[in-house]
């Protein structure tokens, strides 16, 4: 085997920080490569440098023992790399054909040649195994459809080199294990594939190789086959990580949130949440488990203020809070790590200052008379970094700069330092490393262990069962059964997300 | 106070890197514009001194040259406003007419009142107006969900009809083609009243007001409560719902807050130029103008200051260009190329593109030699 790719002493600094040092990475032809590291490692960058999107400022990148220079995505694209970001980049009005063409098209003449498009598009996806209709509409498919087109946009400009950053981050368990079964028919058919994933299991199930990154540094290279999660996670980290959660046994006191018979729509003003009566209490975690999409987003929209509730009633420490403005809703006492943080969670263009306080702006403490006090935000902020360790210059720069993992722990650091009684979490660990994964678990317990109520909606089942006390399990707009966490089983929820009942799982 | 200056100190960078951009872009197009009158076989040298004397050759025509600069300020800084909202407030023609007309009207009607008692009523009245025809497309388009360009194009013919209904009918007196004229109490003291230099010119202090609201409008976008939920319902109206924001009402006041100051450009034309509001064939162009100010000056209160000023300076030493035989077409031109540059962002792309040329070939060169 050669290497297909080789980076040789890769640097890049930005402004206050080095995101990469000195950075050797081979890839060898036909293996699937991982690269494993803390939020704000530099994974990213790296990639962003071998897809020419960023220069580095030293070092060299041979592709087939060529030395060559990537001055921008168009070169790189010729010398047959591919990229998924971390956050698409499709448009969600066009169809899957011309999201896949965009850039070059087919055309007869002048004109566009839509029928050969579609037939060339249906040709490589029959050729690579990944299934798509070519003629829908972007915005209509879900995540893991998008995330095909993704790939088939690379496979269709001929990449034989594929850069994956975070794939699995916002996939179902479903769509993980389908995309592991099209990486392994893509190496099959002699491409090769850099991986940057936070899950252990899949560094451990999908790769061949991991390069192990900690502070813009290489830690190492092994082979997936000789390593173990353990070792990983402390390469990785530079310390053990506790991969288990540990907590006490729940203190329950009196129901915080309840929600009675509440009715909500989707965006098509279908129905989406179909009558649901729930109850969390005081020191404890309930989680929902539930595939995507089965009604758990307009759910905490709803509860939020942020979508209307078209039936029923929301109470929180008793008070009605249904249809609320968001901003009473947030000062009588919750907190909200969205699921989106792009859509939702930061105002990209914002300082992390200007982020750390959205939803409490107005209060007294951040005020001086009829201006805002920047000195007061700027040290509120500087409490949050230091706190919830987000890798940062400072807190002048605009969120937009921080590397996925980061950003989502501003949100967190947001959201729990506003000290809610109730917290709800959708998806807190999205895009996280271990370590900062076992910290936000660790601050979740930490509100319940002092009679917090935390509602948790993850479509990750591992978390939820290890951080819940009470499991809710959700299908089709429902609530089809409450369980114990101690009686809860991979096998019984798996069964009830499927639209089976409790019975039927015993 | 170490760290006070500092940060002053890094303030000011900042806005000096904001507007290096467009002042290159601004370079260029001059020379360009250079190009261009020597290609008509006249002297670019002649032309541009002959622009700059015609604005600021004495104090009078220094004068004249900042009346015209004072609504485009106004009006650029209404534009500036409701775009950190993310709204293009084209209706900004339309506010400005309307308060033109509503202070002929409060000049007018409340002839009697204490002269600065009446001058501030005036300006208000005008103002509100300006604002009330901005907040209803910003209802529109906060509640109704039509968009705020096309209902501010059709707010603009509404204002314009609607101001010479009122010249020819309320506001009129003699029949004429014009309203009638607000009495003294009204108007904006002028310079020439106490300075000699200004004798010649309609310099009021108007000019005053202008640059405060400026300051005033940099203020609330940059360091109030009102202004963080402007810019971030701007940025990204998803988080700002989020953050408990109210998104319509952003909307709607940031489009108040930009139609008071459009509307107060027209005011301010009443009571410091015109004194009344003739019968319009089309639109001043002062609000139109606006938009281009802004965009040259970098959507940026201080940059709309001096971007105004440069266009005032173009305008007023237009004529000066003509009367040495070149067209003053050319200014318009310049006008022109300055905008294209700036809005497109040329420099940066172009600089860009240089580097990315450079690292091109330094490739090329390296390959060559293995
Ligand atoms: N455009 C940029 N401007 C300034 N700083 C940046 C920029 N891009 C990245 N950084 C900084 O470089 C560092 C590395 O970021 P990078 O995105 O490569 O991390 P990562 O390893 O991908 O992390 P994550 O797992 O959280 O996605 C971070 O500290 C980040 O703040
Ligand atoms: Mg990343």
């Amino acid at each position: 085997m050669s290497a297909v790719i080789e980076m040789k002493g890769i640097s890049k600094s930005f402004p206050g920080i080095r995101a990469n040092d000195n950075i050797n990475l081979k890839i060898e032809q036909g293996e699937i490569h991982v690269l494993l590291g803390e939020n704000g490692a530099g994974k990213s960058t790296l990639m962003n440098i071998l897809y020419g999107l960023y220069q580095p400022d030293e070092g060299q990148i041979l592709i087939k023992g060529k030395p060559v220079k990537i001055v921008n995505p168009n070169v790189a694209i010729s010398h047959g790399i591919g990229m998924v970001h971390q956050h698409f980049m499709l448009i969600p009005p066009f169809t899957v054909t011309e999201n896949i063409i965009l850039g070059k098209e087919p055309h007869k003449g002048t004109t566009l040649d839509i029928q050969k498009a579609i037939s060339d598009v249906e040709e490589i996806s029959k050729k690579y195994e990944l299934r798509v209709d070519p003629r829908v509409i972007v915005r209509d498919i879900s995540v893991g459809m998008q995330q095909r087109v993704e790939i088939l946009k690379t496979l269709y400009r001929g990449a034989e080199i594929l850069i994956l950053d975070e794939p699995t981050a916002v996939l179902t368990p479903q769509e993980i294990d389908e995309l592991c079964i099209i990486m392994r028919s893509l190496v099959y058919q002699g491409k090769s594939i850099i991986l940057i994933t936070h899950k252990l299991k899949e560094v451990m199930s999908m790769s061949d190789k991991v390069t192990i990154i900690r502070r813009g540094k290489v830690i190492d290279t092994l082979n997936t086959k000789d390593t173990n999660i353990d070792e990983l996670a402390e390469k990785m980290v530079g310390r053990k990580v506790s991969l288990t959660v540990e907590k006490k046994e729940a203190k329950v006191l009196s129901p915080i949130l309840e929600i009675k018979g509440l009715k909500v729509l989707d965006n098509r003003k279908l129905e989406a949440v179909k009558g649901i009566d729930l109850q969390v209490h005081g020191g404890e975690i309930l989680g929902i488990a539930g595939v995507d999409g089965n009604g758990q987003s307009e759910l905490v929209q709803a509860i939020t203020g942020l979508s209307k509730a078209e039936a029923g009633e929301v109470f929180l420490n008793g008070k009605d809070i249904t249809n609320l403005p968001p901003r009473e809703i947030i000062a009588g006492g919750v907190g909200h790590i969205p699921e989106d943080r792009h859509k939702r969670g930061l105002v990209l263009a914002y300082t992390l200052a200007e982020n750390s306080i959205l939803g409490s702006h107005y209060l007294k403490k951040f005020r001086k008379g009829m201006g805002l006090s920047y000195q007061n935000i700027r040290e509120y902020c500087r409490k949050l970094i230091s706190e919830y360790d987000i890798r940062t210059p400072n807190e002048k720069v605009i969120a937009k700069s921080l590397s996925g993992g980061n950003q989502q722990k501003l949100i967190v650091a947001r959201e729990i330092d506003r000290d809610p009684s109730l917290c709800i979490a959708s998806q807190p660990t999205r895009g996280l490393d271990v370590g900062a994964i076992e910290f936000v678990h660790k601050k979740l317990i930490e509100l319940r262990d002092e009679g917090k109520a935390v509602l948790l909606v993850s479509l990750e089942l591992d978390e939820v069962m290890d951080l819940s006390d009470r499991i809710a399990v959700m299908y089709d707009g429902k609530i089809v059964g409450i369980l114990d966490a101690k009686d809860a089983t991979e096998k019984k929820l798996g069964i009830m997300m499927a639209g089976g009942s409790a019975q039927d799982a015993v | 106070m170490e760290s006070r200056i500092n940060e002053f100190r890094e303030g000011l960078l900042n806005t000096l890197k904001e507007i290096a951009y467009p002042l290159v872009a601004i370079l260029i197009s001059v020379i360009a514009g250079g190009i261009l009158v020597y290609s008509f076989g006249k002297d670019p040298v002649l032309a541009y001194t002959s622009m700059i004397k015609g604005s600021l050759g004495d104090w009078n025509k220094f004068g004249e040259t900042l009346v015209t600069v004072t609504p485009l300020i106004l009006t650029g800084l209404s534009i500036t406003f409701a775009f950190k909202c993310n709204l293009f407030n084209i209706g900004v023609e339309g506010q400005f007419i309307m308060g033109a007309i509503a202070a002929v009207w409060a000049g007018w009607a409340f002839a009697g009142l204490p002269a600065i008692l009446h001058l501030t009523l005036t300006l208000l009245v005008g103002a509100a107006a300006g604002g009330i025809w901005a907040s209803i497309i910003g209802w529109l388009q906060a509640k109704v969900g039509s968009h705020v360009v096309i209902n501010g194009i059709m707010m603009n013919y509404i204002a314009m009809y609607t101001s010479n209904f009122l010249v020819r009918t309320a506001l009129n007196v003699s029949g004429k083609a014009y309203s009638v004229e607000i009495a003294d109490t009204a108007k904006l003291w002028r310079f020439s009243q106490a300075f000699v230099q200004f004798k010649h010119s309609r310099l009021h202090t108007g000019i005053i007001i202008a640059l405060i609201v400026a300051l005033v409008a940099y203020y609330i976008l940059n360091k109030t409560v009102r202004g963080y939920e402007i810019r971030a319902v701007g940025f990204n109206p998803d988080a700002a719902e989020y953050g408990g924001i109210n998104v319509s009402k952003n909307i709607i006041l940031s489009m108040l807050v930009a139609g008071m100051f459009a509307g107060l450009a027209g005011a301010i034309m009443t009571t410091g130029v015109q004194y009344r509001v003739n019968t319009l064939f089309g639109f001043t162009g002062y609000g139109l103008d606006g938009i281009s100010v802004a965009l040259v000056g970098n959507i940026h209160p201080i940059g709309v200051i001096l971007s105004a000023f440069l266009f005032g300076v173009m305008q007023k030493g237009g004529p000066l260009m003509q009367i040495q035989g070149i067209p003053k077409e050319v200014v318009g031109i310049i006008q022109g190329i300055i905008i294209l540059f700036v809005a497109a962002n040329f420099v940066k792309v172009i600089m860009g593109n240089i580097k990315q040329r450079k690292e091109l070939k330094k490739t090329a060169l390296q390959e060559g030699v293995e």
